[in-house]
């Protein structure tokens, strides 16, 4: 699309593509970080969940919107981090061993998950994780003795260093470095040869196994660290909600994550954000207007999945590059304006591609 | 002698759930082989079609087989709309951008269902309701499960002599197998595939219909949607007697896991036998491998 000029090739292994670039996000970060001197409790406490939602956003981006494996089950992996975080916490484990022990069990789980279904294609892949997703959704219901069942699971506040990580600021800060360093982590696989190879099975399996990238390692391992990362967002749900109920990792809550995916936009990291933002605006956004509208619509109990449904139905067909992509659209008419032309931001033609050989 | 009793009621309650299961499959089946679209929304259209029947039979009090035909039509209807004004739009785009648009379809059919006919059960009399047939002296089956067995069967002798014996059936085929070349030939093949999605909304209402006997209709039975995906996966995805097969496997093995083995397996049996199959034998029992050459 549009991309700045680039005059040599160390540009491309660039963090921050340009100085304004890199001095706007120093001073989100900045801002960011004296939000909570300034802004009301509760304000702080969604800032906290919308950095969770961001974090496994990033780890599904990487799988889905990076490499092209679609993935239906990642609410799993997100209780199956949550879980293992509060158990290692309840067994008395530090905090700042068990998150990222959370992180490596999920990842050892989306690995075992990821193998036998490499062989699948895109659909195959989608039902699978599907059934695994509904599979540990039961599991986490039905083993009482490791989750409590319905009784729900209480989670330890943590300690880090003896400063207790606690209320809306603790969850808020935590989030707020563990989503930096994820983001950070997947940039730098996203140009290591790691990251060129999973954007290029992305673009064609054939043509990348004939480049010599061995797909099974490279997709089990994007299975993997997709796994992982939204296995440390689970474990810094468990302190969001501080109390687990073992029916929160449910369908719906799976395709809430590829919905940040899609409607960020797919294949960007600040797609990822966008994603999250709006999945965490939009329910706050309908609770402000819920007594306004017309026909008591505001108290129809599924307002909300059907907005979202909406929401990615009309994604889908208008604007496939999502948030981002409109974002990226609107910058580019503000750079050539007066002179944009329309040519520049027209969808290309796309034809069916047969999935049923290869 | 009881306990063999018992077991073949047993077979014959999962047949029938097996029935529903493998009817969903085959709206799958119908549109995958059509347009490699995989509706996701299809336990959803079931569900309209439950209330459509409801709506004729249940609230307007119609005679219970002009309010079902009633019913397969306006969802068939529905079927064909759905095809022309929406997924229409998306072909050639990635398969999970299609995946993710029929899941959000999904939700927004719940959500209008919800709306229309409020978030009860319902449920309206049929001729098969609380009616036993008894077999010799042992064996009493309910007529509900029978009439589904029953209707699956008519309906896929229907649909086979459509399919093999029609010129519209013979067009439909064709545009599955070839687009191009059934362009070239003269098929309309964008009006061939939203009748492909109409027939395959037909197919998901009959199964409501049939349904309503054993299970009331409410906004969540969609549901069972995803447990057909087993069954279509284990026919092989792309196989229509394999759906089926699929579907009665399927509704079998959970029955049985159901009154054998501990709570909690009941529900994820469809699941573990999808992965199992996908892991073990991924073309199905009735799919065939084709590979690309590059």
């Amino acid at each position: 699309m549009i991309a700045p000029f680039k005059v040599s090739y160390r540009q491309d292994l660039l963090l921050a593509k340009t100085p304004a670039a890199k001095a706007s996000y120093a001073v989100l970060l900045v801002a960011l970080a004296v939000i909570p001197l300034v802004m009301g409790e509760f304000y702080v406490g969604e800032l906290g969940g919308l950095f969770i939602f961001a974090i496994a956003g990033v780890g599904l981006m990487l799988l889905t919107g990076y490499t092209g494996l679609v993935s239906l089950g990642h609410a799993a992996f997100l209780g199956i981090g949550a879980y293992a975080h509060a158990i290692m916490l309840a067994q008395g484990l530090p905090f700042l061993i068990s998150l990222p022990m959370a992180g490596v069990i999920t990842a050892a789980f989306g690995v075992a998950i990821g193998v036998p279904t490499l062989r699948m294609s895109g659909l195959y892949l989608a039902i699978s994780t599907l059934a695994f997703g509904s599979i540990i959704g039961t599991v986490l219901q039905k083993w009482d003795a490791l989750t409590g069942g319905f009784d729900g699971f209480a989670v330890r506040t943590p300690t880090i260093l003896g400063w207790k990580i606690q209320g809306a600021m603790g969850t808020y800060y935590t989030s707020l470095i563990v989503l930096v360093l994820v983001i950070w982590l997947a940039l730098n696989i996203l140009r290591a040869p790691l990251g060129r190879a999973m954007v290029a099975i992305r673009d064609s399996e054939i043509s990348a196994q004939s480049m010599g990238i061995n797909l099974a390692v490279t997709k089990s391992i994007a299975f993997g660290v997709s796994a992982g990362i939204t296995g440390l967002a689970g474990g810094l749900y468990a302190h969001y909600v501080r109390h687990l109920a073992p029916d929160s990792f449910d369908i719906l809550l799976s395709i809430q994550l590829v919905t940040i995916v899609f409607i960020g936009g797919l294949g960007s990291m600040h797609g990822a954000i966008f994603g999250a933002v709006f999945m965490r605006l939009l329910p706050q956004a309908i609770a402000m207007v819920r007594d306004d509208l017309p026909f008591g619509l505001g108290r129809t109990p599924g307002l909300e999945p059907s907005l979202f449904g909406l929401i990615l139905v009309l994604v889908i067909m208008f604007e496939p590059g999502g948030i981002n992509g409109r974002w990226m659209k609107l910058k580019h008419w503000c750079k050539s304006f007066p002179l944009h032309r329309r040519a520049a931001s027209r969808r290309q033609k796309s034809y069916a591609k047969s999935e049923r050989l290869r | 002698m009881e306990s063999v009793v018992g077991l073949l009621q047993l077979i014959i309650n999962g047949a029938a759930t097996g029935c529903i299961y493998g009817l969903i499959a085959l709206g799958f089946v119908l549109i995958y082989k059509a347009t490699e679209m995989v509706n996701f929304a299809q336990g959803e259209i079931m569900m309209l079609g439950g209330f459509a029947a409801y709506t004729f039979v249940g609230i307007f009090g119609m005679n219970y087989w002009v309010g079902s035909g009633l019913a397969v039509l306006a969802t068939a209807a529905f079927g064909y709309l759905l095809d022309a004004v929406v997924l229409r739009r998306v072909i050639g785009q990635p398969q999970f951008a299609v995946v993710m648009l029929t899941l959000g379809l999904a939700f927004i059919f719940r959500a209008g269902a919800g709306i229309a006919w409020g978030y009860d059960s319902v449920a309206f009399v049929t001729p098969f309701t609380n009616s036993i047939v008894r077999f010799g002296d042992t064996l009493v089956l309910g007529a509900d499960n029978l009439s589904i067995i029953f209707g699956t069967l008519v309906l896929c002798g229907v649909l086979y002599l459509f399919f093999s014996r029609t010129r519209l059936g013979i067009a439909m085929q064709a545009s599955s197998q070839n687009q191009l070349a059934a362009y070239y030939m003269g098929i309309p093949v964008r009006r061939v595939f939203s009748l492909i999605w109409a027939i395959s909304a037909g197919v998901a209402a009959v199964a409501a219909i049939l349904l309503v006997p054993v299970q009331m209709v409410d906004v969540n039975s969609g549901i069972v949607g995803f447990k057909a995906f087993a069954a279509a996966v284990l026919g092989g995805f792309g196989s229509i007697p394999g759906a089926l097969v699929g579907g009665v496997v399927v509704g079998v093995v959970e029955q049985l896991a159901g009154f054998y083995l501990p709570t909690g397996f009941q529900e994820v049996t469809s699941n573990i036998v999808l992965l199992a199959v996908l892991i073990l034998r991924p073309q199905g029992l009735f799919g065939q491998v084709i590979r690309k050459r590059v």
